[in-house]
């Protein structure tokens, strides 16, 4: 009965959201009902529409978890999306180097790589590569609040440019293979490419790109709600998010828990890197990223935290989004932006209806701190 | 290097920096009365396309104008209404409103042009080039006055400070902070517009491209001071000016890469808020709803 409840209010806000997106639709001359239809209704084929929503959701549940480590410690990590960059080069930076990639360059066998592991040694260190980039670049803006106070949703912002822009500086002048039309580094070795999970599932073809990833992110979950329930560090950092003063009293050192859950944040963004790269292109791809930082905010606030409701709430989004090619395709005027609309609507009908409820208030900080 | 500064260099920095500054200034009326408006990146996409809608549709720009301005209002009303009278976090709105102007002008588009790339071209002589630019630097300096110099100014630092004082002294906190982020909308819709009818000839998807965070960058960066903030505006517009004028161009063989140069503004924006360069205070109150003592 208890869980029910809590599933309520967000369900309101969907609800909520999509009433008004549907208002935008009938004020644009077209059918809500043949809109939402096409938008949600392919989702259930198997296996098409399951193995592409799965595929989705994915990065997601990535950063929807990122998110909500964060805000267990009441900081808004905006920076999902730089963090998942910096994690997605790195991911490839180490798949490359060490996976024996020989590309053919005008006529000539141009290697990208020091040396050839096997794929035993080479998918761990890649994993571990984009965990550590992520977490390092989250890092950063929690180590600038615990020390100077700086304020980690402007500095997640700017975070988030400075690694777009770095990535791609890398990418252009160093790892892209000469006369590639395209913004994206060499292949990264074959030896790293980890499954599409059609392997292991009859009735899954191959060709759908749900990967071993999806399984890590159950996994993740998994680990989260252990985190933050049942380890001395989550309660700290939930504790910090409570009450930083009274956690401070308590003997917490509030500054360590910012930069730790920053990190961990940081490090779950920087797993989509593992889809991306390792799981789907095989290469860093600039731009890559379909906004999933932010919609893990989205995730995040309509997943209350929670890594359950993450799940659930990735799963929503991922419909979403794939949904949107069939409106942009089967509907006379509506195009896939109504997926972003409804996002910001859930978005900001969590936000506004989070003060009618009370025990929804997670941002203790941010009452706090300034900027 | 001496053909890179010269007056091309003088003009384009100045037309780079007019829409930072048009943003940054709404931004300032907004986070000086306590909300924080990281929304401007949204509010200057919806001036922005409906400057140059409304621009297609009357062939008048001075119509698209008020139009960006009235739907910079809009837009930021809903930032005021979720944040003021809902009491929602007023980062998470301003997120929302920045992904919901991502979709929504192009899903209007869409409708109304069928195309949800962009809108139609406007002919040259319906574009609006220099008057927003003029209007951006007088701005900063009614700006300036309007803070320092008038009762709205000093009850709308009065409530980004100490909303509980100013609400004792008989100023209506709700009031002025509506005041202030309705102000952030109509001055980031003229930014968008200047973008759209007054660099360029059209809207396209997302073509502000991170300047409203540039904005809300030069705003901390300007210590949240009006004139402080249009210097801060005119680095961040040289900066970009820079950047597009090294673009292909070899020094000693090699190229010097744009990205780096991109990167300066937010780089320093880190620096300063990380006290190294002075000290850049928020005001005091930014961020917190106000509660009515009883």
């Amino acid at each position: 009965m208890k869980h029910l409840r809590e599933l309520l209010f967000p369900l309101i806000a969907v609800i909520a959201a999509f009433v008004v997106g549907g208002i935008f639709v009938l004020a644009i001359g077209d059918s809500p009902i043949k809109a939402y239809s096409e938008l949600i209704g392919n989702a259930f084929a198997w296996p098409d529409g399951i193995g592409y929503t799965l595929f989705n959701a994915t990065p997601l549940i990535f950063t929807g978890l990122a998110v909500a480590v964060a805000f267990r410690c009441g900081l808004l990590n905006i920076g999902a999306e730089g963090q998942l960059y910096v994690a997605a080069f790195a991911t490839a930076w180490v798949s490359m180097k060490f996976g024996g990639v020989v590309v053919d360059v005008f006529g000539q066998k141009v290697s990208y790589s020091w040396m050839t592991l096997p794929a035993v040694i080479l998918v761990p260190l890649a994993i571990f590569a984009a965990i550590f980039a992520g977490a390092f670049w989250g890092a950063i803006p929690g180590f600038l609040k615990a020390r100077f106070g700086s304020h980690e949703v402007i500095n997640t912002i700017m975070l988030n440019f400075i690694a777009v822009a770095l990535c791609s500086y890398f990418t252009q002048y160093h790892y892209k293979v000469p006369g590639d039309p395209i913004m994206q580094s060499a292949p990264i070795g074959e030896s790293a490419h980890i499954a599409h999970l059609g392997k292991f599932i009859p009735g899954l073809p191959e060709r759908i790109p749900v990967n071993l990833a999806f399984i890590l992110a159950l996994i993740a979950c998994a680990l989260v709600y252990v985190f933050l329930w049942k380890t001395k560090w989550g309660y700290e950092i939930r504790a910090t998010g409570a009450n930083p003063s009274a956690a401070e009293y308590g003997g917490i050192s509030v500054r360590k828990q910012i930069v730790l859950a920053m990190a961990v944040s940081g490090g779950l963004a920087g797993m989509v890197g593992i889809n991306e790269v390792l799981g789907y292109h095989h290469r860093y791809y600039d731009g890559f990223s379909d906004n999933y930082g932010f919609t893990g905010i989205a995730v995040a606030l309509l997943g209350r935290n929670h890594p359950v409701g993450v799940l659930l709430a990735a799963i929503l989004f991922a419909i979403l989004l794939r949904g949107g090619i069939f409106v942009d395709a089967f509907t006379d005027h509506v195009s896939k932006d109504i997926v972003q609309i409804l996002q910001a609507l859930v978005i900001l009908f969590v936000a506004a209806g989070a003060r009618y409820r009370g025990s929804l208030n997670v941002f203790g900080l941010l009452k706090r701190s300034k900027v | 290097m001496r053909d890179l500064f010269n007056i091309g260099l003088l003009l384009s920095t100045i037309r780079l920096a007019t829409p930072l500054i048009l943003a940054a200034l709404g931004g300032l009326y907004s986070e000086r009365s306590g909300v924080i408006n990281i929304a401007l990146e949204g509010l200057m996409l919806a001036g922005a396309f409906t400057a140059a809608s409304v621009t297609h549709y009357l062939q008048n720009p001075w119509a698209g104008l008020i139009a960006a301005i009235c739907a910079g209002v809009l837009i930021a009303s809903i930032h005021a209404i979720a944040c003021i009278r809902f009491k929602a976090d007023q980062v998470v709105t301003g997120t929302a409103i920045n992904i919901l102007m991502i979709g929504l002008p192009p899903f209007i588009s869409g409708a109304l042009f069928l195309s949800t790339g962009s809108t139609p071209q406007i002919p040259v002589n319906k574009l609006i080039p220099w008057t927003p630019v003029v209007i951006a630097f007088l701005l900063v300096f009614v700006t300036w006055y309007v803070l320092y110099k008038t009762p709205f100014g000093l009850r709308l630092r009065a409530v980004g400070e100490n909303p509980g004082a100013a609400d004792a002294a008989g100023i209506s906190v709700t009031k002025i902070r509506y005041a202030g982020v309705l102000l952030s909308g109509a001055l980031a819709g003229i930014g968008g517009a200047y973008l759209s009818i007054g660099q360029s000839s059209l809207f396209t998807r997302n073509m502000t491209s991170g300047r409203g965070f540039i904005a809300l960058a030069a705003l901390i960066f300007g210590k949240w001071r009006p004139v402080q903030t249009m210097l801060a505006c005119l680095l961040f517009g040289f900066t970009d000016a820079i950047a597009i004028q090294l673009q292909g161009v070899r020094y000693g063989g090699e190229e010097i890469p744009n990205q780096f140069i991109q990167i300066i503004p937010y780089l320093l924006t880190i620096i300063v808020l990380a006290g190294f360069i002075g000290t850049s205070r928020a005001p005091r109150a930014l961020g917190q709803p106000y509660e009515k003592e009883r």
